[in-house]
């Protein structure tokens, strides 16, 4: 009973948190309150026994990536008053478009056909283990492949965030 | 006890197109480039939470794996975004993303 | 010697590729040395099947080379015929080919066009092979165009004057009309045989019954056909005009082969003719009547080349009688001897018009024969030759016609007669205006005269042998030969030869060469006693003519009554057609789906905002609505 419970807790914040972070006028409040969402998710991970990956989830998002966009908020100086506004005619619009896509999504996902679940329920996949037995067996090419996008997308970053290019 | 031998795949599916619809939302309603780069981060995790809803549920940890390697790619596009929103705002003193209106008739 | 066929049309197309892509770099020995030696190459190869069909047991052979078109019941193999007819046609396309090319390396010397001119008629040569070496209509169709564009581009070949170019544009639209018949009989020759390979067709059509309604059709159509590409009434009149072009492509393409392609095809679907009696009266009447009309009109003409011009029609028209007749073998073998003596006059005008600086009208030479001896003596032989001189070539085939002629109608043979007697009486007008007296032209030009270089004379020379001795090879039974040219041919004649017996008893044979002759000897005494002893000319220009002369002289208004019914109305409905289709609809529509265009992009362009929010909201939109047509 406690999983049935702590599952809707953790998606009544998540949802809340993620509303949040679309409606807040503050851009810092926006990054915190994402940060949070991924606490939410990163505990769902938890539930659903993918362990390693919550922590990695923890690492890389909360840790690194919503760290660089704080620190962009920062060194540009955004807050509240400096917040570009749309007009409400837009803003509704909007609101009206994306649930227009939720419903279409929802009866879309209610239309298809539900796989039935293995049997056999392994508890242990999650663990770093299986999951790198997976990664470098089946995904080794991949693997090494995204080594090489990194590599790429930090020369960009540098690149780009020279003062002027000779 | 595992979530997923009580909880029923729909709901994840549910959630995660919550998530995702949010997500859109997010970058419809905003001007500021940078929230709309945390919207399309918050529709990332909506797909990998499905991702690994589905791996826990299949007992395949491939969908785990895929996660991984969704998480490399967003590192790598956050690390160059930012580095463009930054070059955005030296030169327009702004992140609205309404002022980078060039690309018209 | 079979195996190497398929280097006969190929290497005219190399020499044409060779001298139309680097034509310009080389010089004009090293143009001519390829030009002339492709030519010759084919020769040496066509000599070689000559002989070896001769001597052979086989007179047949089908060099498949491949598959051309193959779609639904349709299959067309690019396949050659080698029989005694295209091997006797490859014979005189390259030889007479090769020694045209030998004498335009003369004649064109100091022609800025030179390597051009070498690449089209090594083109034509390529082209007139394939008519004649094709397997089946297709190809003959194929390289029947093929001709007529060379002959267009060589009649305009100095295209720098208009009056040319029109002449080539008239050769060229004539020769369509003629070429839509041509193509509908082909497609009716498939609709009825289901194949346009000869020997599908001419197998199946030996079995048919005579008279047949769809025969005549197909021998009509084609005979369309053969009316524009060889020169006969109705469509004759642009080979006068086609004179415009260079002489040595007069005496190739519109003496020597081309314009007996007609000839060829009708010998080639002899069985289709002969399963026709109708056709073959309609090509005996148009033939004859193109024979005397084209006669009548070169008794008046005083251009060198338009007097050769219209003896051609009217020798071609005799061809025409032949096949009309019967006399299939005879028919070729007019084609044979008229290549070689009308090859031989129009290369001996071309010899005159060169020494003579580019004149044409004979009222100006005269006196010409001590000047240029070669040519001279060569151009008497070639005029005796036509006028049917025994025992010169001319003499015989002209004979074995006018026999056949008489035993199908007296009238066709009267008429026939009296062609060859205007045919003497204008050659020998030609002959003694151009030849004996004194000279007429400027003193300037008397100055200039001399005579041709060797490349010139040399083919001038076989030429004028050839057209004495290539009667030998089908001398009739009643003077004692065994008509060689007939034997070898009757492979190719086999299936229509039993239905058209001949019997002509031997008496008779000799009655008609001797009015042959003794007609011939008239009309040369008579040219003789007007032109040289009377000494008398023709009018200048402008000068009031008696009615008959008047007639012929401005060829029966032909092309003026051409002009006034065809021309005219025509121009006058594409005038129309072009301001009222053309101009209002066509263009109104295309016009229309233009500014449709502009004006809907106008107005679209202004949904590209450059806003980015806009953008995905349109996104968004297009998502759900493109989910919600495919989902629900």
């Amino acid at each position: 009973m406690i999983t049935t419970y702590l599952f809707y807790l953790l998606t009544f914040l998540a949802i809340m948190f993620a509303i949040r972070v679309v409606s807040t006028k503050n851009p810092i409040h926006s990054v915190l309150y994402l940060v949070m969402t991924f606490f939410a998710i990163a505990g769902h991970y938890v539930l659903l026994n993918a362990q390693f990956l919550a922590a990695v989830h923890i690492i890389v998002y909360a840790g690194a990536i919503m760290v660089l966009f704080l620190f962009l908020i920062m060194l540009l100086n955004l807050n509240k008053e400096t917040e570009p506004h749309k007009s409400v005619w837009l803003k509704t619009s909007a609101v009206v478009a994306s649930g227009l896509l939720l419903l279409v999504l929802v009866g879309a996902l209610k239309g298809a056909s539900t796989i039935q679940a293995t049997n056999t329920f392994n508890p242990n996949i999650g663990l770093i283990e299986n999951l790198g037995k997976t990664l470098f067996n089946d995904f080794l090419l991949p693997f090494e492949l995204s080594s090489v996008l990194l590599l790429s997308a930090m020369v960009g970053a540098v690149m780009l965030g020279k003062k002027s290019i000779k | 006890m595992s979530a997923i031998q009580i909880i029923p795949i729909e709901w994840y599916l549910l959630l995660s197109t919550v998530l995702f619809t949010i997500g859109v939302a997010g970058v419809m309603l905003r001007r500021n480039a940078i929230i709309i780069f945390m919207s399309v981060e918050l529709m990332l995790n909506a797909v990998n939470l499905l991702l690994v809803a589905f791996s826990s549920y299949l007992s395949d940890s491939k969908g785990q794996v895929f996660v991984f390697f969704i998480m490399a790619v967003a590192a790598a596009e956050v690390a160059v975004g930012l580095a463009i929103l930054m070059m955005v705002y030296r030169n327009t003193k702004s992140s609205d993303i309404n002022i980078l209106n060039k690309l018209k008739w | 010697m079979i195996k190497l066929v398929w280097l006969i049309p190929l290497l005219p197309l190399i020499g044409f590729i060779i001298i139309g892509l680097f034509g310009k770099k080389l010089s004009k020995g090293i143009v001519g040395t390829i030009g002339s030696g492709v030519i010759l190459g084919s020769f040496i190869i066509s000599l070689g099947i000559f002989f070896e069909l001769k001597g052979g047991v086989q007179k047949e052979y089908t060099i498949e080379l491949f598959n051309w078109i193959s779609a639904g019941k349709l299959s067309i193999p690019f396949s050659f015929l080698i029989d005694p007819l295209s091997s006797l046609f490859l014979l005189i396309i390259t030889g007479i080919g090769f020694l045209i090319h030998l004498y335009s390396t003369g004649y064109m010397s100091h022609d800025e066009g030179f390597s051009r001119f070498f690449a089209y008629l090594n083109l034509f040569i390529f082209f007139m092979l394939l008519l004649v070496m094709g397997s089946n209509y297709l190809i003959m169709f194929v390289g029947w165009e093929g001709v007529g564009l060379c002959s267009y581009l060589l009649i305009g070949f100095w295209f720098k004057n208009t009056a040319y170019n029109n002449a080539a544009k008239k050769a060229f639209v004539m020769n369509r009309v003629g070429d839509l018949g041509f193509l509908l009989g082909i497609i009716l020759i498939f609709v009825t045989f289901g194949s346009i390979g000869y020997n599908d067709v001419f197998e199946q059509a030996k079995n048919m019954a005579s008279g047949n309604p769809t025969i005549t059709a197909i021998t009509l159509l084609l005979f369309i056909g053969a009316m524009g590409k060889s020169a006969q009434l109705p469509l004759y009149t642009w080979l006068p005009d086609a004179m415009a072009g260079p002489t040595p492509v007069s005496a190739l393409i519109h003496a020597a082969t081309m314009v007996t392609a007609g000839i060829y095809m009708i010998a080639r679907s002899n069985i289709l003719y002969t399963l026709s009696p109708t056709a073959m009266s309609v090509v005996a009447i148009i033939g004859i009547c193109t024979a005397l009309f084209a006669a009548t009109i070169g008794l008046a003409q005083n251009d060198i080349k338009k007097v050769l011009a219209y003896s051609t029609v009217s020798q071609l028209g005799y061809m025409f009688l032949a096949l009309g007749v019967g006399a299939y073998t005879g028919a070729v073998f007019h084609v044979m001897t008229h290549a070689f003596f009308k090859a031989l006059l129009f290369l001996g005008a071309g010899s005159v018009i060169h020494a003579m600086s580019g004149e044409q009208d004979i009222r100006k030479m005269g006196g010409l024969g001590k000047y240029i001896p070669v040519t001279h003596i060569t151009f008497l032989i070639g005029t005796l030759a036509i006028a049917g001189c025994f025992p010169l070539s001319g003499f015989f085939s002209k004979d074995e016609i006018l026999a056949h002629a008489f035993e199908h109608n007296k009238l066709l043979w009267f008429l026939g007669v009296l062609g060859a007697a205007m045919t003497t009486f204008y050659m020998f007008r030609l002959y003694f205006l151009t030849f004996k007296n004194k000279f007429r032209g400027t003193h300037e030009q008397e100055h200039h005269l001399h005579e041709s270089p060797k490349s010139m004379t040399i083919p001038l020379m076989i030429l004028a042998v050839l057209s004495v001795v290539g009667g030998l090879v089908g001398i009739p039974a009643v003077l004692g030969g065994t008509h060689f040219l007939e034997e070898f041919l009757s492979p190719v004649f086999e299936a229509s030869s039993f239905r058209l017996v001949h019997h002509l008893s031997h008496e008779t044979e000799y009655i008609l060469m001797g009015v042959a002759t003794v007609v011939m000897i008239g009309s040369i005494y008579y040219a003789y006693t007007t032109y040289v002893k009377k000494a008398t000319l023709p009018d200048a220009e402008g000068e009031d003519l008696k009615p008959a002369h008047k007639l012929i002289y401005n060829k029966y208004w032909v092309d003026e009554i051409y002009e006034k019914l065809i021309t005219k109305p025509l121009n006058f409905i594409a005038d129309a057609f072009h301001r009222m289709v053309d101009n209002q609809i066509v263009d109104g529509l295309v016009n229309g789906v233009g500014t449709a265009v502009n004006w809907m992009s106008g107005t679209i362009r202004f949904a590209q905002t450059g806003n980015i929010g806009f953008y995905i909201f349109v996104m968004v939109i297009s998502i759900v609505l493109i989910l919600f047509t495919q989902l629900f």
